[in-house]
């Protein structure tokens, strides 16, 4: 049977997940995305602000994924990508709405809402970020 | 801190063990270990134990407590070390460490994995928890995945490509069909890889690592208890380790990972040696495409040479530096948390003379290179006479 | 007079044809065709659902209010396929807006005529100044039994409406709202498919009410049919709102623009909301627009909306109807199943 995620787990994450919402660090000026405890660069001398992601940027990497995690078989074989977001940061996300023959490195892409994973037919339902073709 | 040498080796074959639980696989490479060594339980003040994750395979966690009191060893102090992929190399480097410091004489550093009793779909869940969780795993990366997207950006960049990434699955199953504990006993072609389904493109089946169950065992001495020991101690002539961004997203680089640049520069400082002097390596692949950055990231050749370097050879049993004659972990196996320990096995077996119809000629300097996750842990030991 | 502040709308990618349904029941896809005037409708892609659509059409929403989500004081949502039967979807497009913690929020079951009922909720708490903007959705991604007539037509989108006082895009004259307990269509707990009447869901239920709430629209607002320039009802086929309009007058060319069922399907509580955003992306300033919803159940929703003359620069903000319109990738009837979890794994 599937490890179930925890609830608190998957809610603490929702402005991130749903709205990309990261931070800056208003003392060395690097964007964040997920956002940062600490400053790695500036350590306890940061300043670090809350700032959300306009969900714009470009596929630096990609693959097809045809083995996946328990929770997401129905999605599968999906796109998985890296993910340059226009304010610096990477991140991994599904890339959906798309033909997988077309999808390569450098196309720009845009932000969606989607349902990531539900725990089970009776559990909660995992929404959150994955991109499309612009 | 001073020298400490590796006086006994043993393990099991790796493989499916279905009648082998955490314990009857640790007691037989332990048991060999200590045969090698000739010497008695009595004589161990240490254990360590290198296991990723008993607690999702198999619901066991407190594994360095199950593992003394299987051998019969309580009370010495047991511990678990764990950094997924590179808990076998980690625990061994704990222990060097343990002898190095002068904390203890004598050591038993063993790892162990058992992971065939859960389903595959379970079985690569609990892998996955090598990578972010929140971040990598959440939104569907896979392990294969993460290697993948590492491969695709290292064809983008340097035009590595797919046959030479399953050169690096043919030559270690050369290997490992000269390796009587390898899981797979059968050399493979080229088109076998390139035919295999696939796992996460360009990523095949034959690119990657399998599921196993399986233990090593070594034994660590002090100088003065080596010597006593065996004629034919192998020395540990570094020790290093490096760390690195959980995630792949948060890398300096897609196609390079820094904390094996780290660990091994550090590691071959301490030898006093280069790169090109080591004679045999094992390195880390759990994928064709790690083995292909581990030599780059080594120092063995310039980074975006080590497909063309494969494809030429250049790691061949015999060649410039025989790269995981042992099969690696795609040939031998990969039960994750033995894999660091049955490096530091193959490494000695090679440096004694003892490997068989693998033997490298002239194995002077060996070198085991065990890595955590995507990247995030790289440990690099080196060995010799 | 409140009227709306920002729209949005959403459609998933994904198509089936007629042809390709009918072929596996073994029927006349032209007869069909004909007969429903429908050719081919939406299907949500495997991770779309009720909720990931309402936020998609609430994000373009609030894209072309320019407004803050924070100022949004009530986020309504109606749709008959939520994905919870107990947990509310307008907290979740809420979160996903930024518009938490001080509003107001709740889902609305109505059958098909849920999204207009949510807008007109919205519009009262902003009249009487208990909130600056609240927003209405409708957004469904029915199922349809396998084998019935309403297969054809069961499809998937979406469409929300910001409700306030100044910069209004075009403004809600009046309303008229007509309500009877007529089981022409329902669900019960726990049942996978609705069942329907059959005929019983012409007459009695759609006809009666929509024509009902537009006559009663047009008596309380003091209008003639003439004097609008667009008409959209509700449109659970082809033929039925041009049945309608025939009874009422209605030239047939001025519901072209808000009849998109030909060629999505019916989108139910996104219906009329969407047709009635396919005529916002193309009206003028000054332009009367009629719609009407109905809900089955029963019930219709009539709104009087003037277009004003912010139009022009707010409707560019967000892709159009038509660009959802024109996206699409085709779906075989095995595809179609997998992607409405259909399948018993």
């Amino acid at each position: 049977m599937p490890h179930r995620k925890t609830i608190p787990g998957v809610w603490r994450r929702y402005p991130q997940r749903y709205r990309l919402k990261g931070n800056r660090c208003e003392t060395c000026g690097e964007y964040f995305f997920p956002p940062r405890v600490v400053c790695p660069n500036c350590r306890r001398k940061g300043k670090l602000v809350d700032y959300e992601f306009s969900g714009n940027g470009k596929i630096e990497s990609f693959t097809i994924v045809y083995t996946p995690p328990d929770g997401m078989e129905m999605q599968a074989p999906y796109v998985l990508a890296l993910v340059r977001l226009e304010e610096g940061p990477l991140v991994t996300a599904q890339i959906v709405d798309v033909d997988k023959d077309e999808v390569d490195i450098g196309m720009p892409v845009k932000l969606v809402f989607r349902r990531i994973s539900e725990d089970r037919d009776d559990g909660v339902i995992n929404y959150g970020y994955k991109f499309t073709p612009v | 801190m001073r020298k400490v040498a590796v006086v006994g080796v043993g393990m099991g074959k790796f493989g499916e063990r279905w009648e082998d639980g955490l314990r009857e696989l640790s007691a037989e490479a332990g048991l060999r270990a200590l045969e090698d060594a000739g010497i008695t339980g009595d004589d161990i003040q240490a254990l360590y134990i290198g296991n990723m994750s008993g607690g999702r395979f198999v619901g066991q966690e407190h594994v360095g407590a199950l593992i003394a009191d299987a051998m019969g060893l309580n009370p010495i102090p047991a511990t678990r070390v764990e950094a997924a992929c590179s808990s076998g190399g980690l625990a061994f480097r704990e222990a060097y460490l343990a002898v190095a410091s002068g904390e203890f004489d004598l050591v038993v550093v063993g790892g162990v994995e058992k992971m065939t009793d859960v389903l595959t779909g379970q079985a690569t869940t609990t892998l996955g928890g090598a990578a972010d969780q929140e971040w990598e795993t959440f939104f569907g990366a896979t392990f294969p995945s993460l290697y993948a997207l590492i491969a695709r950006r290292h064809m983008h960049e340097f035009g590595t490509t797919e046959e030479q990434m399953a050169k690096v699955a043919v030559k270690n199953h050369y290997n490992g069909a000269r390796n009587p504990f390898a899981q797979y006993q059968r050399e493979i072609k080229i088109e076998d890889v390139m035919n295999s389904s696939p796992v996460a493109s360009p990523l095949k089946l034959l690119d990657c690592s399998p599921i196993t169950d399986g233990a090593a065992a070594v034994v660590l001495a002090s100088e003065d208890l080596a010597r006593k020991i065996t004629d034919t101690p192998v020395w540990v002539r570094a020790s290093a380790q490096a760390s690195d961004s959980l995630a792949l997203h948060d890398r300096k680089s897609l196609t390079s990972l820094n904390a094996t640049v780290v660990a091994g520069k550090k590691a071959f400082s301490q030898a006093g040696i280069t790169p090109r002097q080591v004679n045999i390596a094992e390195v880390h692949d759990c994928f064709t495409i790690a083995e292909i950055l581990a030599v780059e990231d080594l120092g063995f050749v310039k980074k975006g040479e080590g497909g063309k370097a494969e494809e030429d050879g250049m790691f061949d049993l015999n060649g410039d530096i025989s790269v995981n004659t042992s099969g690696g972990l795609k040939a031998c196996g990969h039960p994750v948390g033995a894999t660091g320990i049955k490096q530091i096995v193959e490494i000695s077996l090679q440096l004694r003379g003892e490997a068989g119809k693998r033997q490298v000629d002239k194995a002077e300097i060996g070198l085991a290179h065990n890595v955590g996750g995507s990247g995030a842990t790289a440990v690099v030991h080196i060995l010799s006479r | 007079m409140v009227g709306i502040v920002g729209y949005g709308a959403y459609i998933p990618r994904y198509r089936i044809t007629v042809e390709e349904i009918a072929k596996i029941w073994g029927k006349d896809p032209e007869t069909i065709k004909k007969g429903l005037k429908i050719v081919e409708k939406s299907v949500p892609g495997v991770d779309e659902d009720s909720v990931t659509i309402a936020v998609e059409a609430a994000r373009n929403a609030v894209n072309r209010a320019g407004i803050n989500a924070k100022d949004i004081g009530a986020i309504f949502i109606g749709s008959e396929s939520p994905p919870y039967a107990v947990k509310p979807s307008s907290t979740i497009v809420a979160e996903a807006i930024g518009a938490t913690p001080e509003l107001m929020a709740a889902d609305f079951e109505f059958a098909c005529k849920a999204g207009t009922q949510a807008i007109i909720a919205s519009m009262a708490l902003v009249d009487s100044g208990m909130i600056k903007y609240g927003m209405g959705i409708g957004s469904d991604t029915s199922q349809g039994r396998p084998g019935d007539a309403l297969e054809y037509t069961a499809a998937a989108g979406g469409a929300a409406y910001i409700i306030g006082k100044k910069d209004t895009l075009a403004n809600i004259e009046a309303v008229y709202s007509f309500a009877t307990d007529t089981p022409d269509f329902w669900r019960r707990e726990g049942q996978e498919y609705p069942r329907h009447g059959a005929r019983f869901t012409g007459e009695p239920a759609y006809f009666k009410h929509v024509i009902s709430a537009t006559k009663g629209l047009l008596e309380k607002g003091g209008y003639s049919i003439e004097d609008f320039d667009y008409f959209v009802f509700h449109q659970p086929n082809g033929k039925f709102p041009l049945v309608a309009a025939k009874k009422l007058g209605i030239p047939a060319g001025k519901l072209k623009q808000g009849l998109l069922t030909p060629v999505i399907g019916n989108t139910y509580s996104g219906a009329t909301p969407l047709g009635l955003a396919s005529v916002l992306d193309v009206a003028k300033p000054g332009d009367l627009i009629l719609a009407t919803s109905f809900g089955s159940g029963a019930g219709s929703d009539s709104f009087a909306i003037r277009v004003t003359d912010v139009i022009e620069e707010k409707r560019k903000k967000a892709p159009s109807v038509e660009y959802y319109i024109k996206r699409k990738t085709y779906l075989t009837y095995g595809e179609y199943v997998k992607h409405r979890r259909k399948l018993k794994m």
